[in-house]
Order: C-alpha cells, then structure tokens, then sequence
C-alpha cells in the first residue's frame, strides 16, 4: 500500500503545490493519474519514489518512509520517466549492471518481452529509436517484478502494434501484490486499462473513484438533444453536436469515456462530485 | 477488439463469449480460458474481465472449480438464448418498433418482408 498524509510541499520560493494532500494507494489495481500541464502529476510521482521530500507529511511506500530511500523499497520500485536518458551500451549490457538492483529479476520474463517488442538485445541502446528505447525500458522495468510499477506517459512514442502489445503486456501483468500508476493525456490508448481514476487540479486531488463506480452512475452521450438540462453535469461541442456527461438513471452500466470524464471533471468537478455524493438519494 | 460506445465493457465481453456459446465453439463442460487470458485476449485490466465471469456465473451460464477454473454450466447454452432473448425483447425490440411507427410500418407490412427473408434464407 501507498500512503500520502498530510502533503505540504512548494519548490524554492514558489507558491505552494501541494496543501495537506492525502492518497491512498491499493495494491491489484491500475491507477489512471490525470491531470492537465503543470497540474503536480510529476512531482506526486518523485515524492512516491523518493525523489522529493514533502516540506511536512507523511509518503509511505509498502511501510517503508519513501524519503529514506532504503534500498529494499527501492528494489520494489520501478519508475519509467517521459524523458530518459539511456548510456550508449547494449541492451544485454543495461541489463547485466542495472538488474542486479532487484532481486526478483527475471531474466525469462525480459526475453519474452523483448521478443515481443522485437527488440534485439544486443543493439546498443543509442542506436535505438525513442519509441524502442521506451519499449525497452517497459520490459526492462516489468522483468524487475517491482510491486510498484510508475509509468509516466508510457505510450508516447510506441507505433500501432506496439500501443497493442503494450496494453497486452499490462493486462497480464497485473496481480494482488502490485501497484501500477499510470500518467497520461493518451487516454483513449488506456482507457480499458485504468481501475481507478485519479484527478489531480492545481496540486489538489479533485477526484478519485473506481471505473466501476463512474459506469454505474455516471453516462456518456454523444448527443444531448432532447436530455433534460437537470440531467446533465457537463456538455461540450463535439462534431456540431452536443455531448456530455449525464447522470446514469437507466440502471445500466455505461461506457466510461474517460476524455469526456477529465473534460468534465477539470469544469465541474464540484457537481460531479455532488452528483456521487447525492446518487443513493435519488431512488 | 473494437468496442461500442454505449454498453460497459465487461457486458460487450459477455457477448462475445454468448456469440462462443451460440456458435458452440464452446460446448457444455468445456473449460474456458481464464480471466486473464481473456483480458490479455481483449486489452482490459483483468479486473474487467473479472466482473464479466462474475456476471456469467451470476446468470448461471459458467460455473467455477475451485483452483481448476471456469467451465460452460450443462445448460448454458439455453441460458445463453434465454438471455439473449430478454435482451433483445428490452432493448432492440423498442428501438425497432420505433421505427418502425416513424415509419408507418404495420405488422402485417412486415409479414410481406419475413416471408422474403425466410425464402432467402432456404436459398
């Protein structure tokens, strides 16, 4: 389990970032993080990994106290950056000096996951294309069976079949022990990954609720002609059309679009909210 | 797999697991692949595809052994036509009788075109 309490933090003389943020993180689920530029995803995911100190609160990762950097939560933790840099040596190379770092390295798995993004092992990792270069550190960062798996903006960069073998790899990858974090705008390549769906605004957490929540009581429409307005908790043009998110009193389990739910929750994230809060009433 | 805009995604699984049965690729007592073949088969967390065989299991249409996995109840064919009856009787039906009074369709209008699809059909 991951746990945030309390979160003060600011860099240098800016104003503050974070102001008292708690989060709670469970392991056998895949957390979507979302949240527009500069909104604190970045800087939410170092202070998990140890790589920012809270100014006061609390980060624990598996009970370990994340700013502490013991060497046996680190082995328990895999991060995937947007922008990496990556020594000009072969693949079997970064592996033989960077897997040693974790003990439950699998060697086997590394394979098949190479073997799957056809990538040669012994290439040198400069000659490599960035979305080659992605792909290899998502089968590198997999085979170190960390229970903690961050994925910032994975799909960047990786072509069709990838995005698809990518989403593949994922869905068997997941068990009771792990945590997967995943940060991204592409949210239509992961839509039907993500678990729980997390909104971070200006530093804050404005949203926080499981994909099987949203389907039961939220819906998606793509054209709102003739829903009446107090339905209706947030409408944009889309094609000429009007569509939207309404409440859900059909009783069925919709569809989450997960475009339409940010869209909706960055305009209106206090008459969703409410909406969650009031549903057991409506009945 | 491509996906409609509309249904959750774990209840357009279960169709496609009620198409398995209708065309019997999958038989009374077969085992089927387990929850997370499928969500590997179809792109989703495996808790989605979870939420699918809980639903089967639900309407009876799969049952569980524990620690072998998931087989196609005796009846689960006839369940699967069950289902898939109510289903189309709440929600297709409506949506054709709709149209059909836009239209100005009768029932007997209807009789005419049956009768040519089912002599298509022998053909």
């Amino acid at each position: 389990m991951i746990a945030l309490k309390d979160i003060h933090f600011r860099y240098k003389k800016n104003k503050p970032l974070f102001e008292n943020l708690n989060l709670t993180l469970e392991p056998c689920f895949i957390y979507g993080l979302l949240g527009k530029n500069g909104a604190g995803k970045s800087s939410l995911l170092k202070h998990i990994s140890g790589l920012l100190y809270p100014d006061s609160g609390q980060c624990t990762v598996f009970g370990f106290d994340a700013p502490a950097r013991k060497p046996a939560m680190l082995e328990d933790i895999y991060m995937i950056p947007e922008e990496f840099n990556l020594p000009a040596i072969s693949l079997s190379n970064y592996v033989k000096t960077n897997g040693v770092f974790y003990s439950k390295f699998s060697f086997n798995q590394l394979q098949a996951y190479l073997a799957e993004f056809e990538l040669d092992e012994n290439a040198k990792l400069s000659t490599l294309s960035y979305g080659q270069k992605k792909k290899f550190l998502i089968a590198f960062g997999l085979a170190t069976n960390a229970r903690l798996l961050i994925l910032d903006e994975p799909t960047n960069g990786l072509d069709i079949p990838s995005k698809s073998q990518f989403r593949k790899i994922m869905a068997a990858s997941l068990d009771e022990e792990k945590i997967i974090i995943v940060s991204t705008h592409q949210v239509r390549d992961l839509e039907n990954l993500i678990d729980n769906v997390v909104v971070l605004e200006k530093g804050h957490i404005v949203f926080n609720r499981n994909m099987g929540e949203i389907s039961e009581k939220l819906a998606f429409e793509y054209n709102l002609a003739g829903v009446p307005a107090e339905e209706i908790l947030y409408a944009e043009d889309m094609h000429g059309r009007k569509a939207g998110i309404v409440k859900n009193i059909a009783g069925h389990d919709a569809r989450v679009d997960l475009e339409l739910l940010f869209n909706g929750i960055v305009k209106n994230a206090a008459g969703i909210n409410e909406h969650f809060a009031n549903y057991k009433y409506e009945y | 797999m491509e996906f409609k805009e509309n249904q959750a995604i774990y209840l357009q699984i279960a169709n496609r697991f009620f198409d398995n049965i209708l065309q019997k690729k999958w038989d009374s007592g077969d085992k089927i692949p387990s929850i997370r073949d499928m969500a590997v088969e179809f792109e989703v967390n495996p808790n989605t595809t979870m939420r699918t065989f809980n639903y089967l299991q639900d309407k009876g249409v799969i049952y569980n052994k524990r620690g072998i996995g998931y087989f196609l109840a005796d009846d689960g064919f006839e369940k699967t036509i069950a289902l898939k009856k109510e289903q189309f009787l709440e929600e297709d039906l409506p949506v054709f009788l709709k149209n059909m009074q836009l239209l100005g369709l009768s029932l007997d209008d209807l009789k005419v075109y049956a009768a040519r699809y089912n002599g298509a059909s022998v053909n």
